[in-house]
């Protein structure tokens, strides 16, 4: 209970100073907007194409985004030391990075919301027919990443280079939760059955519940100088 | 207090402590024992290690060598029980700009798992006479304002280690009056304090004990009324 409480305590500070400052949401729906107006200049896919292409497109928006949310997210932290305030406080260590990932989990969910439905005006597609599937692997590979982009993103905060060195830390760790969502949104949108891409939700689920659990354990790590 | 834990048997201790960072020692087997009603000023020059000391302290810093304790025990063990005892003040503000004086330590209140918080923050931002301005935006408030609400953190919980970095950094003369009475009252409050300031003539007159650091070295560590000052070459000239 004192962890949820801690958990929950972060998360709702995250909240309120993301709806004070607005910067984090605001750069990571208007960059992902920027990919999909993009792709959609570049290839100005038919309705087949469309299908192939929007998988990529939507991941490779997410990802990118992400770079940017956790970026921000460890921003707010770092600005006047305050993740060592929360270092210094008698709280689990694992609870802060709890906190953090939950709260970059809302704001991705968020932005991935906003470039779901622009891409699907924009690109005459309906996700309604395939929703639940693809709001489950939307979900799985959210957290995947969540996970990974929260611990990295707090690493790389306190390096001289923390813009760069976040993507060169996440992405080859991430790989594997991109090419599964990719790999499932594609059966799912085509509607295809589950069990043709089955085996890619147990690799999202199985990667997120083994970097959620590592994580958990050795934030205490990251946290120290 | 932790559980477990009187304030009686608390004490803070380094042995034999050295820090690196890479190849630059910061610390140099450093042993240094804190009880309660310590009133401990750290002093040296720019680099001599002070701030690592204190952060040392206060579990930010873990030792190269050495280790630290609380009440005879690794302080890194269960340190998260331990902290609730130290209060630390750095040279960073550890204040969120978006939140109001009041919301941030509410926030630190509610990780410290502190029971009636609501009259905890009155009461300290009484102390440090910030009640007009305590639901202004932090990012709003002038740096000697920000200093006030940084102390007003370090003392919410009512911690019996009271570590301060540089605590009169941009307060007014009120203010840092103010901050001289509170800390003056720590020692019959059976609480530690220990503090680092430039001014030498103010840390004299907070304390009765100088650790006097130099290269990341203590060369000094004892009464203020028998520390040889020639040969630590300290000037009151700050």
């Amino acid at each position: 209970m004192q962890t949820l409480r801690i958990v929950w305590t972060i998360f709702a500070k995250d909240m309120r100073v993301e709806w004070r400052h607005r910067e984090t949401l605001a750069s990571m729906c208007v960059f992902s907007l920027l990919v999909v107006f993009l792709f959609n200049f570049a290839f100005e896919p038919t309705g087949e194409e469309s299908l192939r292409l929007l998988p990529g497109l939507l991941w490779i928006a997410f990802a990118f985004s992400g770079v940017l949310g956790f970026n921000r997210s460890f921003a707010a932290e770092r600005e006047n030391a305050c993740l060592e305030a929360m270092a210094i406080s008698p709280v689990d260590p694992g609870a802060i990075y709890l906190g953090k990932m939950l709260a970059n989990l809302v704001f991705l969910a968020i932005t991935e919301a906003f470039v779901i439905f622009t891409a699907s005006v924009w690109y005459n597609f309906s996700f309604l027919p395939s929703l639940g599937r693809f709001g489950l692997i939307t979900f799985l590979g959210t957290l995947g990443y969540a996970t990974v982009g929260t611990i990295f993103g707090a690493v790389s905060a306190n390096t001289r280079m923390r813009e760069v060195m976040l993507p060169v830390l996440q992405f080859p760790v991430a790989v594997p939760v991109f090419i599964g969502a990719i790999e499932a949104t594609t059966g799912a949108l085509r509607g295809e059955p589950f069990s043709t891409y089955a085996s890619w939700v147990n690799l999202l689920a199985g990667f997120s519940i083994v970097f959620l659990v590592l994580s958990y354990l050795l934030f205490e790590y990251v946290l120290e100088e | 207090m932790p559980p477990g834990i009187s304030r009686a048997e608390a004490t803070l201790e380094l042995r034999g402590v050295s820090k690196y960072f890479g190849d630059l020692p910061a610390l140099r087997n450093v042993s240094l024992r804190i009880e309660r009603g310590d009133s401990v000023f750290i002093y040296g020059p720019n680099g001599a290690g002070k701030t690592t000391l204190l952060r040392t302290l206060a579990t930010l810093a873990r030792p190269s060598e050495g280790s630290v304790f609380f009440a005879g025990e690794d302080l890194h063990h269960n340190a998260a029980v331990r902290r609730a005892a130290i209060g630390f003040v750095s040279h960073a503000t550890f204040l969120y700009g978006e939140l109001t004086a009041r919301e941030n330590l509410r926030f630190m209140g509610r990780l410290f798992n502190l029971p009636e918080l609501e009259k905890k923050i009155d009461s300290v931002l009484e102390l440090f006479s910030l009640r007009e301005r305590a639901d202004e935006l932090v990012r709003g408030l002038s740096r000697g304002l920000q200093q006030r609400v940084t102390l007003a953190r370090a003392f919410l919980h009512d911690p019996t280690f009271l570590l301060l970095d540089e605590p009169f950094t941009g307060l007014d003369a009120a203010s840092r009056e103010n901050l001289e009475n509170i800390l003056r009252r720590l020692p019959e409050q059976r609480r530690a304090l220990v503090f680092s300031t430039h001014d030498f003539d103010q840390g004299i007159a907070l304390s009765k004990r100088l650790v006097a650091l130099e290269a990341g070295q203590v060369r000094y560590d004892g009464p203020l009324s028998l520390a040889p000052l020639d040969a630590l070459r300290i000037s009151r000239r700050h």
